[in-house]
């Protein structure tokens, strides 16, 4: 490059925007291209504090720790002992977060249920109904209650070990959902009374209740209609989590499920991903200290979601005072989702493996979160659910892990206490110390 | 006829005794009585049973219903016969908002008025209103059919896939993607049959029809503004 001009004065360095971003005009010309926003699941891809800000301090003098292979680390949950006559039992408390069939292939909901299973937790069903497979593979199988009620039907919510009400995703607090025309195959239609090949809208709010009051007696009836057997949960954004967790268990809930802005799975507006809700971290303190107001901590259980990853995330979230957590995007990852050795092929959509997030055009390298059959038949849901299994063990080790180091013999001994905090956001967020101080921003007692 | 006095044994007991009734139960007919506004009366019934509700109902009357006949002697709450699969419900009265919410088969009567978003989401189900029927209704409605004597308040239709609506009075306004269509033979026939099963004597050439145009089926940027 020529550093001078012809008249001989120096060229500045080429200097790119902080504000106008190369991502930030990729977006605008895709605008002015198109017209249209851009739709893609993958959950918010900003950074925002996280988990990742936290550290556990583990044993010291003051804190014995427990002996990796001769002490016991219990890791078992039950959700739903409040209303409930069969609460869930789990071996474990991480959880598969809802995804429909539809939006996932018949193999891969499979895959969901066989890995669940042997591992001794729970998955959901989603948008779009039930599917034998998925009841066939799944010992413990929770049935979403959707705005859309897409395959909804009596003999299938008797059929379920719980009910799971959503009102809203972290992804889209507020917003509906669509299934693009070309992921309706004949049976996802047949299953959605719609025809085949059109864009498939869910709704944003149920079609039948409104606000707290109408939820208690949505509550009511499906209690009836099961016979009081199965526990409801209620599956909130995280918009507001003190008082959609209060409104939630004064509408007689058994669990309440929080789902932060990194909750990937459901495919929506790119700029509804990014700029609506909160961080995972900073709705959990928020959410127990309403249970806790109510006496119900511990009691109406608290389902954390939303960019779980690790056994790490997984003490964490339990530390802060959740009883177990949800996974999605991590399970479909798991499953192969996004695996570099499709690499050739996700270049060829425009795109990286671990970048790829356009799940809901149903062209997904994998095979997973597609109806073709060409793609559908690369994956193995035998071997899809060995690896969930796996992946399931290892987060649950590594839990258990922590938990010693930190002398505790079950997980949900854990606790804020155990926890310090890398930076001023988190310490804020999480209610922990900054490391290093015995001080967090809005701590009781201190003046700023 | 077996009688339930709801203000006696709850709410759990009553449905419970319904919830017991197998598909060749010899107990076909049941009275409830006082049910006095109450809640989710007789929801998830699965028997060729007929009950009878002495007294206006509550909301959720009747919700997943499967081949039970319904009639309340009232008026019905909100969400009224939500999802019913199959069956018959008929209210001597009026119903409130949601009638028929989702509802994947079966008939719903209604001798009065409906209220707002009648037959919502509607899956299969065919509503038939003697009297007039609210705003929204059947917004989102995927199939079934929805026939009113009266008229129709704002809106009907939005957003609608392939449920009918036939109108015998006035449409205020119709929703996003709902137009007027054309009676064809087949719809005066669907109507006879539909009105003398619901127990109505209206002249079927009278009904106007109305549907989807199917102009928001496949996402097109220039229909945004409608969405």
């Amino acid at each position: 490059m020529n550093k001078h001009t012809p008249n001989g004065i120096p060229h500045t360095t080429p200097r790119q925007s902080a504000t106008f971003t190369q991502d930030i005009n990729s977006d605008i010309r895709r605008a002015a291209a198109t017209g249209i926003y851009d739709i893609r699941g993958g959950g918010a891809k900003r950074k925002v504090p996280s988990f990742d800000d936290l550290l556990f301090m583990g044993a010291s003098i003051s804190r014995y720790p427990l002996e990796g292979y001769r002490e016991k680390c219990e890791t078992n949950v039950t959700i739903g002992g409040l209303h409930a006559e069969n609460p869930i039992e789990l071996d474990i408390p991480v959880t598969i977060a809802g995804m429909s069939f539809g939006a996932l292939s018949g193999p891969a909901k499979e895959a969901l249920g066989r890995g669940a299973s042997a591992a001794g937790t729970s998955t959901t069903t989603g948008d779009g109904g039930m599917t034998p497979e998925e009841r066939g593979h799944s010992k413990k199988l929770v049935y979403q209650y959707l705005p859309s009620r897409y395959g909804m039907n009596p003999d299938d919510l008797r059929k379920a070990d719980a009910i799971e009400i959503v009102v809203g995703q972290g992804a889209k607090p507020g917003g509906g959902g669509m299934l693009l025309g070309q992921k309706i195959s004949d049976r996802v239609a047949e299953m959605r009374n719609l025809p085949k090949g059109i864009d498939q809208r869910s709704a944003c709010r149920h079609p039948d209740w409104t606000g707290p009051d109408d939820l208690e007696i949505k509550i009511l009836e499906l209690r009836e209609i099961t016979g009081w057997k199965v526990p409801i949960y209620v599956k909130v954004a995280g918009a507001r989590p003190y008082y959609d967790t209060t409104l939630a268990v004064k509408a007689g809930a058994d669990a309440v499920v929080l789902d932060g802005m990194q909750g990937g799975t459901a495919a929506t507006q790119d700029v509804f991903i990014e700029h609506v809700g909160q961080p995972t971290l900073a709705i959990v303190r928020p959410a127990v200290k309403a249970l806790q107001d109510l006496g119900m901590h511990r009691k109406v259980s608290l389902i954390l979601s939303g960019g779980i990853r690790s056994g790490a995330d997984v003490a964490k979230a339990m530390a802060l005072g959740a009883d177990a957590v949800a996974i999605g995007t991590a399970a479909l990852i798991a499953l192969g989702d996004n695996d570099p050795k499709w690499e050739a092929e996700y270049n060829a959509l425009g795109t990286t493996a671990g970048a790829y997030d356009d799940w809901h055009e149903g062209k997904d390298p994998a095979g997973i979160t597609t109806q073709d059959p060409e793609l559908m038949a690369r994956f193995d849901p035998i071997e899809g659910g060995r690896r969930l299994k796996n992946y399931l063990k290892v987060m649950t080790l590594e839990a258990q892990t922590i938990a010693r180091a930190c002398g505790k013999n079950h997980l949900h001994n854990l606790e804020p206490e155990d926890l310090v905090a890398l930076t001023m956001e988190a310490a804020a967020m999480a209610q922990v110390p900054l490391a290093g101080t015995d001080w967090y921003p809005g701590k009781p007692g201190t003046s700023y | 006829m077996q009688t339930l006095d709801l203000s006696e044994i709850g709410l759990r007991e009553v449905n419970k005794a319904l919830h017991a009734q197998s598909d060749d139960t010899n107990q076909t007919a049941w009275t409830i009585e006082n049910a006095r506004g109450s809640h989710a009366i007789a929801c998830g019934l699965d028997a060729p049973i007929e009950v009878t509700v002495k007294g206006s109902t509550g909301y959720y009357c009747g919700g997943m219903n499967k081949q039970a006949t319904i009639n309340v002697h009232g008026s019905a709450g909100p969400g009224t016969g939500e999802n019913i699969m199959s069956g018959k419900i008929v209210i001597e009265g009026d119903a409130s908002q949601y009638l028929g919410a989702t509802g994947h088969g079966g008939l719903i009567v209604v001798k009065g008025n409906a209220s707002s978003r009648c037959g919502i989401s509607m899956k299969g189900v065919n509503i038939v209103v003697q009297g007039n029927i609210g705003h929204m209704s059947a917004f989102m409605g995927q199939s079934g059919n929805l026939v009113v004597l009266g008229d129709a308040g704002d809106a009907l239709g939005d957003s609608c896939y392939e449920a009918r609506f036939f109108v015998r009075g006035e449409v205020k306004s119709l929703g996003a993607d709902c137009e007027k269509k054309e009676m064809r033979p087949e719809h005066i026939e669907f109507l006879k049959e539909i009105l003398a099963e619901a127990g109505m004597d209206a002249d079927p050439s009278e009904f106007t029809r109305y549907g989807s145009a199917r102009n928001l089926y496949n996402f097109d940027v220039d229909n945004a503004g409608a969405y």
